[in-house]
């Protein structure tokens, strides 16, 4: 009995050495040689695995950035400008700053604002419906209320919000990796500049139907009536198909497009003050007076010059 | 002959034709028709009028914008006032010609006399040229331009000509009518169809639950005595009028996945296109009447009807003139309740292929999705022989290869899966878009080669 388990100990022993050694004979013959910098990027990279940098994983990110050996195609939307300037030490290049983005809601049609002409009953995948009609409202553009976004996301980032119907986005956990903007089949979601502080301006309706339309189908729909890109002394406004877009590049945060829009169309969100839409507009009244005047005293130098 | 069916799958809903027994009435003209310049399948058509231009009825208004595509005419005489995008019955914005009436003028060279005529003309081209001219397209719901199908192409021929007069869907009613009111034209129009695909065979298809159309038709064929025509009677059984179905019932062939009908040597044809077709090749008239069945389970049978309306007359303006939407109606449907579209605009207008506005009580209402208990029920439903719980669970994991292993792109979406399921769940809602995504793959692969 005794014998018999010393015996097996022994030979069970033995031949785990044995095995051992060729094993690591088989490992140093045919080891593949890997750019360790993979590894070590990988480790950098927050390991989401989403996808949003275009890559099938954060694995296939690395492995793409070494071989480039430049980080000028490849960013990591959910790291951001942390992670990456990591990445680039790693690789020993530069880093092009980007701006971090957040996903935004380009629609603020809720349920108050925008009357529902029928209900739906089908599959609940904003997908379906959008392939079956235009929408349980006379909008065609907004948002369809099934929450295809919210499930695509995956860092719990979105919601919809019972009340008016949309879905709100946590700016804390936005990794701005794009899922939720590919998975809206109404291209409602976009991915925007964050902003100093987080503070932005945007238009929240991507509406192209003409004016009198848009307004029947929603109360707080962008009619295309062109006032803040009038307004906007930055040139960061401009209307195409009916629907103003601000240019978060140009844009200097004055909100003075956001008080004279009529629909209340455009919103600011973040800011520390609320928007005295009074005071905004009497700003813009005096600078319009000013410039008149002024306006005035040339064409009458010019005239006594002339 | 006895009862001929298709071979697997299909249900039994009620039939529910209530209207069958109210006679065709000609609907009176409205102010303002709007003529969409999509009613057919393929590409859409092209306006030849301006705003302003006085047309007739019958007048041709726009053309056609591609191989597969169609004429389409004036309904009425009038002055164009707008074209323009209008909202479709699903909402969709869609290119319309706007026509206020005036009037009810018709366009020379059209025979508006409702004498028989039963000599058939000899030349093809020139049937094909009428076909085509007068914008007939199919009338059975696909609305795919009658004188394409008529074509074979190079290499293959016709065997049997089916005249779809199955109408498996419950409530419609409008096939069942002209059955029975314009049998003599239907068989005149089904006998030109047969010359031009070379004097086939011709079977016209009825279910078991219209006699008084068997009888009808059978007399008539009997009556005309063109050869090779025969009426078969088939098993009141849904989708007994899916052209695969229909073939298979009548032919006892089955049309393999990606092929066409003419593969097998077969032509289906719905009994109303046929009408149209006799109307286009004996009197030069185009197609701008249409059969629509004002039905549902909440409408008394006394404001049931069925009318003869012209192309681009508004819902709205039908529902009204039958006597508005009746109490205890929660939707309106245009075509049957398995396969028809829910109107979520009423004043969306007309189109060649309208067969009905379907008010539908609370009982139809969709019931809370549960989990798929694999029963197995759609796959007994599915005449095509798919899965559909499974293409349903490939399409949430967006496997799209598998999705066409599993031939999603057969589906013909005739509604038997999500009808039998006890678990209600949306099935059908799910592959139709997984249709879609494995039948793009399929057009991107054949592009590329």
């Amino acid at each position: 009995m005794t014998n018999t388990i010393i015996w097996t100990v022994v030979i069970l022993t033995v031949l785990g050495l044995l095995l051992s050694l060729v094993l690591f004979w088989i490992a140093r013959k045919f080891r593949v040689e890997e750019d360790p910098r993979i590894d070590e990027i990988e480790k950098t990279l927050p390991g989401a695995n989403c996808g949003g940098c275009g890559f099938a994983g954060c694995r296939a990110f690395a492995d793409a950035a070494v071989k480039a050996g430049n980080l000028d195609a490849n960013y990591c939307p959910v790291g951001g400008s942390d992670v990456m300037k990591k990445v680039a030490a790693i690789l020993g290049c530069e880093v092009s700053e980007a701006a971090p983005l957040v996903a935004v809601v380009r629609c603020n049609g809720s349920c108050a604002v925008r009357p529902r002409t029928n209900t739906y009953q089908g599959a609940q995948s904003c997908k379906v419906k959008a392939a079956l009609y235009g929408g349980d409202t006379g909008c065609l553009f907004g948002c369809l209320g099934c929450g295809d976004c919210v499930a695509a996301c995956q860092f719990g980032a979105l919601s919809m919000d019972a009340v008016t119907g949309l879905p709100v986005v946590d700016e804390s956990k936005c990794t701005a990796c794009g899922k939720c903007a590919a998975a809206c089949p109404k291209r409602v979601i976009e991915l925007r500049a964050k902003g100093p502080r987080g503070m932005r301006e945007y238009v929240g309706c991507i509406n192209k139907d003409k004016g009198p339309v848009a307004r029947k189908a929603c109360a707080a729909a962008c009619i295309g009536c062109g006032l803040c890109e009038k307004t906007c002394t930055h040139g960061a406004i401009t209307v195409a198909d009916n629907v103003a877009y601000i240019d978060a590049s140009k844009c200097k945060l004055c909100r003075e497009c956001e008080a004279v829009c009529p629909t209340g169309a455009i919103h600011g969100v973040n800011f520390p003050k609320e928007l005295d839409k009074e005071a905004v507009k009497k700003r813009i009244a005096d600078r319009k007076a000013k410039a008149a005047e002024a306006a005035k005293a040339e064409v009458k130098k010019e005239e006594s010059n002339g | 002959m006895g009862k001929l069916t298709f071979s697997i799958g299909g249900i039994h809903p009620a039939d529910s034709k209530i209207a069958r027994e109210r006679k065709i009435e000609v609907l009176p003209l409205p102010d303002k028709v709007y003529v969409s310049m999509f009613q057919h399948l393929g590409a859409m058509a092209k306006p030849v009028v301006a705003v302003g231009d006085k047309v007739k009825a019958g007048q041709i208004i726009a053309e056609p914008g591609g191989f597969i595509s169609a004429y389409i005419h004036s309904p009425v005489s009038g002055t164009v006032k707008s074209i323009g995008p209008r909202k479709d019955l699903a909402g969709f914005n869609q290119m319309h010609i706007e026509i206020a009436v005036e009037g009810d003028e018709w366009a020379e060279g059209i025979d508006l006399s409702p004498e028989l005529v039963t000599d058939i003309p000899e030349d093809k081209a020139f049937i094909l040229d009428r076909v085509k001219m007068n914008g007939v397209v199919g009338l059975g719901g696909a609305t795919f331009p009658a004188h394409v199908k008529l074509c074979p192409p190079p290499g293959k021929t016709a065997e049997c000509l089916i005249l779809n007069g199955a109408e498996c869907e419950p409530y419609l009613t409008s096939d069942y009518r002209i059955l029975l009111e314009r049998t003599d034209e239907i068989v005149v129009g089904a006998a030109i169809m047969q010359k031009v695909l070379g004097g086939c065979r011709c079977v016209i298809g009825i279910e078991e639950n219209k006699p008084e159309a068997i009888a009808a038709a059978r007399a008539s064929v009997a009556k005309l005595g063109y050869p090779n025509m025969e009426v078969a009677v088939l098993k009141k059984r849904y989708p007994q009028g899916g052209e695969k179905q229909l073939i298979d019932a009548v032919m006892h062939r089955q049309v393999k996945s990606g092929g066409l009908p003419i593969d097998v040597g077969a032509v289906v044809q719905n009994v109303a296109t046929s009408l149209a077709v006799y109307e286009a090749v004996q009197k030069n008239k185009p197609l701008v009447t249409n059969v629509l069945t004002v039905t549902g389970d909440c409408l008394p049978v006394e404001r049931q009807h069925n009318y003869l309306f012209r192309i681009g007359v508004p819902l709205s303006f039908i529902a009204e003139y039958a006597g508005g939407i009746p109490e205890g109606a929660v939707k309106i449907v245009s075509g049957g309740p398995m396969m028809g579209k829910a109107i979520a605009n009423l004043d969306a207008t007309t189109v060649k292929g309208s067969s009905s506005i379907l008010y539908l009580s609370g009982v139809t209402e969709r019931k809370a999705e549960s989990n798929c208990i694999r029963c197995g029920r759609c796959a007994d439903a599915c005449p095509m022989g798919l899965e559909p719980f499974l293409l349903k669970s490939l399409y949430a994991a967006g496997d799209v290869a598998a999705l066409e292993q599993n031939a999603a792109q057969d589906c013909i979406e005739c509604g038997c899966c999500q009808y039998s399921c006890p678990a209600y769940i949306p099935l059908l809602d799910n592959i139709r878009q997984a249709k879609g995504q494995v039948m793009a793959v399929i057009r991107a692969r054949n592009a590329k080669k």
